[in-house]
């Protein structure tokens, strides 16, 4: 009875009994669930466009944070003053080196393997991962780099927020993360939804011969979802590296998307968002208020026993295409 | 509707695209062997031959999926070594596949739009805001796409997704999506593969009302001889990637070689 009491009733006293705090922990899942709904969108993109899992999402996080830093480092030797013009600088060419990553994925990686399996792709992303983890050592050496956050005038600090009776605290730049990337979201969702190109998107996704028959360019489209998708990784890679640093350590945030596209489904944008919200706040509600039962620490695998959860009941995730097989 | 008097085989034109010469292998496999035949403005065309002929490889190397080692495509004048699919989609040529291709995650309705890809043209700025040019792009394709729906009567199916019809259906619904293309000329991999009697009439009366009313000229490869030879104007017949019959429907049929290479011959 003691132990009910404690995972059934207790939590939810707690809960009752401070909502300040309640306030403060679902505010730092939502931010969490936002960050990784980002990640799971890199892959969404171009699952939904090549029915490939990117392993190499992950390190393109990365990558794309490095080439950021690398950049700005050079300038600012080379003379560049003041900072924000080296950084906005170095935006601007981690950008363009993000879109040659993706000119360059299709026609050395996505374009000979064009009609062949998915786990042949599959297996592709797996060497673009290598390759990129060995060129980014080469290129900007392996020691953890610090996030050019200021530079770039993303806030810092903290503002609190006098609410349910106590003090909720944000961090400024948590606060700057969820309206980016909610931005960006909206921005994407629309760009895929709305435009031709979108369609295109989904079509090949189903068939790549029939894709072509219609005179669809695989070239064009796997040019513009991968840049899509390293975008989106230099977004992450922002965020994330100004919450603690840039270092290849920041790759297995990829492996946090994994529970996030179980649950939202491997094939929609909005599935992303919700699944990394519902991933996000679950973990930090589970952590906070269950966790002392289990000795705390939960937090690494709650998100995959949710998903797992999720998985029993719904195979194709919340929002993803029921799969049809005719038999 | 053409006039009465309007005999079938004066609507067939000029050459509109020949193959001279091609030849195709995949490693030591030969699957096509010099093999030369034109297809006329406005004709039903048919390729015929046994299993493992080279029919449906003939079919990709027209529309730009295989690369023949050897030989040369005339399309419309211009003459080229190898087509590119974009190319041989843009310049007219339209086609199905012998095990239905399409989105299956898409309804009907957006898989015939998706053959209008290469006929849009506003950018894409505008797409998102579904305004001004874009608004009227979308309406006016879909008028077209709708009457391409009436057509081939699958009104009542434009919502689903694709794959959960019927496979008569499916194949209707490629057609569709081919025609969207307005194409000039339109290859069919064998459109009646798997159908019952009734979907194969069906299928029949769509081809040669598509010939007959739209003027498009038609490739298509078939096993069922009755429909050949009712639906051709002239067959080509392959046998192990070579040519071995060239004709009208009856020159074929009394072709010795033809008979030998579907009934077997005594060695």
């Amino acid at each position: 009875m003691d132990l009910l009491y404690k995972i059934f009733i207790d939590p939810f006293m707690q809960m009752g009994g401070a909502p300040d705090l309640l306030v403060q922990t679902l505010w730092e899942g939502l931010v969490s669930g936002m960050l990784y709904a980002l990640i799971a969108l890199g892959f969404v993109l171009i699952f939904k466009a090549s029915g490939v899992f990117n392993f190499a999402q992950g390190i393109m996080v990365v990558f794309a944070a490095l080439t950021l830093v690398g950049v700005y480092d050079l300038l600012r030797s080379a003379g560049v003053t003041p900072g924000w013009l080296a950084a906005y600088l170095a935006l601007a060419i981690a950008l363009g080196v993000m879109g040659i990553l993706a000119f360059a994925v299709e026609r050395v990686v996505l374009r000979p393997l064009v009609n062949q399996p998915d786990i042949i792709l599959f297996m592709a992303t797996f060497g673009l991962t290598y390759f990129l983890i060995g060129f980014g050592e080469f290129v900007f050496g392996g020691n953890p780099k610090r996030m050019i956050a200021g530079e770039l005038n993303l806030p810092s600090g903290a503002v609190e927020f006098k609410m349910a009776g106590g003090f909720v605290a944000m961090q400024k730049i948590d606060i700057a993360a969820v309206l980016i990337v909610s931005v960006m979201v909206a921005g994407l969702s629309f760009f895929f939804q709305r435009t031709r190109i979108g369609r295109a998107l989904r079509a090949v996704a189903d068939s790549h011969k029939a894709a072509l028959s219609v005179g669809i360019s695989l070239e064009q489209i796997w040019v513009v979802v991968w840049f899509a998708a390293g975008i989106v990784a230099l977004t992450t890679g922002i965020m994330w590296g100004a919450r603690s640093e840039v270092s290849f350590s920041l790759q297995i945030i990829a492996l946090k998307a994994l529970p996030v596209l179980i649950l939202g489904g491997f094939t929609s944008i909005p599935g992303a968002i919700v699944g990394g919200l519902i991933i996000g706040i679950g973990e930090k509600l589970g952590e906070f208020y269950w966790g002392p039962l289990l000795g705390s620490g939960i937090e690494s695998w709650l998100a995959y026993f949710i998903a797992l959860l999720f998985l029993l009941f719904r195979p194709q995730g919340l929002f993803g295409e029921k799969i049809i097989e005719r038999i | 509707m053409r006039a009465p008097d309007d005999k079938p085989k004066s609507r067939i034109g000029d050459v509109l695209l020949a193959v001279e010469d091609v030849s195709l292998a995949f490693g030591g496999v030969k699957a096509i062997n010099g093999v030369s035949f034109d297809i006329r403005q406005g004709e039903i065309r048919a390729i015929i031959g046994p299993n493992g002929a080279g029919k449906t490889s003939m079919l990709n190397v027209i529309n730009g999926f295989y690369h023949p080692q050897q030989g040369r495509i005339t399309f419309k004048g211009r003459t080229r070594s190898r087509m590119r699919p974009y190319e041989a989609a843009s310049g007219g040529i339209a086609r199905t596949f012998q095990n239905v291709a399409l989105f299956r995650g898409m309804s009907a309705l957006d898989n015939i739009m998706a053959g209008r890809t290469l006929k849009m043209n506003v950018n894409f700025f505008w797409q998102l805001f579904r305004r001004g040019p874009a608004m009227r792009e979308e309406i006016e394709h879909r008028r077209f796409v709708e009457e391409i729906i009436d057509f081939l009567k699958i009104q009542d199916i434009r919502r689903t997704p694709v794959g959960r019809l019927p496979y008569g259906l499916q194949k209707r619904v490629e057609l569709g999506r081919a025609l969207a293309m307005e194409p000039e000329l339109l290859l069919l991999d064998e459109p009646m593969a798997g159908m019952n009697l009734e979907e194969k009439e069906d299928m029949s009366r769509y081809i040669l009302d598509v010939n007959e009313y739209y003027g498009t000229t038609i490739a298509l490869i078939e096993h069922d001889m009755g429909v050949v030879m009712d639906l051709s104007d002239r067959v080509v017949v392959l046998d192990h990637g070579e040519k071995i019959a060239d004709g009208t429907p009856d020159e074929v049929k009394r072709n010795q070689a033809v008979i030998d290479a579907y009934l077997g011959v005594a060695h």
